[in-house]
């Protein structure tokens, strides 16, 4: 009985620091932290710049919006590889009605989104339709849909890529520079943050992603609408990567046929770096963004140093490994801490 | 004699050539516990998966309260108050006593067309529900349920079952993986919650912890009823020797004896 109430005693008086190290983003804030001091020393204050920040936010927006359904996809055990050729797909999908066919903007935006959630709604049913690993439905999905957009492209136009020149509100809305160098894409990224957290965080379908990557059985019978809320995260993260496309193409006025493979790995990295488990289950949206600063940071950072870029690609191997080990230990340190101080 | 909660009527169960239950009737009545023994391979796991809607019977009946039931999916079973904690406990090792608490069911504020998952409520209903049993070493609610002991794991689960409006709990193996401390620890829950009326399935090859909880015991050999007592008819020599289906056991035992006894003699002529 004394041992009781002396171990409620020490878990009620555990300090913050407990329940700060049981958080799953612990890990990518540090990691964040450390990358970025490294690059203050290495590069200097022009990192620290108005021009070093607009140059990694800009790239962290754009993975950072397909990065975040990507995580509760993963948190929910499922991999997503097919955004890679969707984000080309939704961008020739606008240059190709509104620029090439000068077709109204909304409505190759509508197409755009509307073939991204297409997509992912065929991805998640083929997933649970074949019962194969998500790895392998969404390679061949990604296969399939580059194929198309490639066949359409040089059908329909003739050539594989297309120009398209954005109207003034969707320049506003999509292709702008705020400032002349941070890009308007920051401001939805910032957006979807909120809207990701709130799934995850606030609502109960959060619960739900986190008992479906826990155990699928054991969620499916406790009532929970699984396979409704599979395809829902696979239509997410193609929603999401036809966004990007379409952002690109008001960015660049451009689009082509290749081009997005870089973001299947980028935003599986920044989603393992912000501390999510490979084998799903566990994570958080403020760890995803830390990933995906962090992954961006070392991304353009290389470049105001005076290292070889190369060695950007093997910090960010390196800090992959080393996320993974420390996801791990810090893992296992949120699933142990209480009772070890109480034995 | 009053209905019973659960009860079995000549059920069998085949996976396709394979013969796994013959004919098995049993009764459970609130306020019970009814202890399924057998070896391994016997058949016990593959009854409670039946009775919990993972399984259907090849034939016979399942009658909940007197009236034939029968179950699609184990969401049929769990909604008519038959729910099974399996011997480790939750299944989201990974997710916070309150948030698995709630899996499927839970507590939400409505503001607007925003819902909130009530953060606080299932902690605090969660940690409450298993301080019940006893269990007052859980008093934080955001703890992970793989930093609980088995025991703990356990009773938590127990906890949720009853807190739900369980009427028949089926345990396979709660003890199986447990330490003597946490091994009573959980027979003492089980006797909670007995005493709260629910019907309970207790699985176990631990003689010792059936004869502890146990009201009713049954037998199954090769997927067959061997025997079906109620408490005090039979000693746990008895019990045990049937379990191994025979003399096997016995033997063993004196053997055994048998070597004790020549041990502590030599550990005597030592000293
Ligand atoms: N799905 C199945 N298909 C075929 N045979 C099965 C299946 N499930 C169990 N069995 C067989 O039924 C027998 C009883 O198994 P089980 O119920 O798990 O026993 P216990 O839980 O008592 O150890 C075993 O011989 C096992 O091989
Ligand atoms: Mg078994």
């Amino acid at each position: 009985m004394t041992s009781q109430s002396s171990a409620t005693e020490s878990s009620r008086s555990l300090p913050a620091l407990g329940r700060m190290i049981r958080r799953p983003e612990m890990g990518s804030f540090v990691g964040m932290l450390a990358v970025f001091l490294f690059f203050w020393v290495a590069a200097g204050g022009l990192f620290v710049s108005s021009a070093g920040f607009s140059s990694w936010l800009n790239i962290a927006a754009e993975i950072g919006i397909v990065a975040l359904p990507i995580g509760l996809l993963m948190i929910a055990g499922e991999l997503d590889l097919s955004i890679g050729a969707i984000i080309p797909a939704s961008s020739l999908t606008l240059a190709t009605i509104s620029g090439y066919f000068g077709m109204p903007e909304a409505v190759g935006i509508l197409a755009a989104l509307g073939m991204g959630l297409l997509v992912g709604f065929i991805n998640g049913w083929l997933v649970l339709r074949t019962g194969l690993p998500s790895l392998i439905v969404t390679i061949g999905m990604m296969f399939v849909v580059m194929g198309l957009t490639l066949g359409f492209s040089v059908m329909l136009t003739g050539s594989t890529s297309a120009t398209i020149e954005p109207s003034e509100l969707s320049q506003m809305l999509l292709g702008q520079f705020v400032g002349g160098m941070f890009q308007v894409t920051i401001f939805w990224w910032l957006g979807a943050i909120v809207v990701f957290f709130y799934i995850l965080h606030v609502s109960r379908i959060g619960n739900w992603i986190f008992a479906l990557g826990g155990d699928r059985i054991a969620a499916r019978n406790a009532g929970i609408p699984t396979e409704k809320l599979t395809i829902s995260l696979f239509m997410m993260s193609s929603f999401a990567a036809a966004f990007v496309g379409i952002s690109q193409a008001m960015v660049y006025q451009s689009a082509q046929v290749a081009g997005g493979q870089a973001f299947i790995f980028n935003s599986i990295m920044c989603v393992v770096i912000g501390g999510v488990l490979l084998t799903g289950g566990f994570g958080s949206v403020v760890g995803v963004v830390f990933g995906t600063i962090t992954f961006a940071m070392v991304n353009q950072g290389i470049y105001f140093t005076d290292f070889d870029p190369n060695l950007g690609s093997i910090i960010i191997g390196a800090l992959l490994l080393l996320a993974v080990i420390m996801n791990d230990s810090f893992r296992k340190m949120a699933l142990n801490y209480t009772t070890k101080k109480n034995s | 004699m009053t209905t019973p909660v659960l009860e079995l009527r000549n059920v069998n169960k085949s996976f396709g050539p394979i013969d796994v239950l013959h004919d098995i009737s049993l009764k459970v009545h609130a306020g019970e516990v009814l202890c399924l023994l057998g070896d391994n391979g016997a058949g016990k796991s593959t009854l409670i998966k039946t009775l919990a809607g993972v399984h259907k019977q090849t034939s016979g009946q399942i009658l909940m309260d007197g009236e034939e039931l029968m179950f699609e999916r184990p969401k049929d079973a769990a909604d008519r108050g038959i729910s099974t904690v399996h011997q480790f406990g939750g299944t989201f090792p990974l997710m916070s006593i309150g948030r698995s608490f709630f899996v499927g069911v839970e507590p939400v504020i409505k503001w607007g067309p925003f819902s909130f998952f009530d953060r606080k409520t299932a902690n605090e209903t969660a940690v409450k529900a298993v301080r019940e049993f006893g269990i007052t070493r859980i008093d934080d609610g955001d703890r992970l349920i793989g930093g609980l002991s088995g025991g703990e794991r356990q009773a938590l689960a127990i906890a949720r079952a009853v807190h739900f409006g369980a009427r028949v709990l089926i345990l396979d193996e709660p003890t199986a993986a447990l330490g003597v401390k946490e091994a009573a620890h959980v027979l003492r829950i089980v006797f909670e919650a007995r005493k709260r009326g629910l019907a309970i399935i207790f699985i176990t090859h631990q003689v010792m912890h059936a004869m502890t909880v146990g009201d009713h015991f049954a037998v199954l050999i090769r997927g067959a009823l061997a025997a079906d007592f109620r408490k005090g008819e039979k000693t746990r020599e008895e019990i045990t020797d049937l379990m191994a289906g025979g003399e096997a056991m016995a033997e063993l035992e004196s053997e055994i004896e048998s070597y004790a006894q020549s041990d502590s003699e030599t550990s005597s002529a030592a000293q």
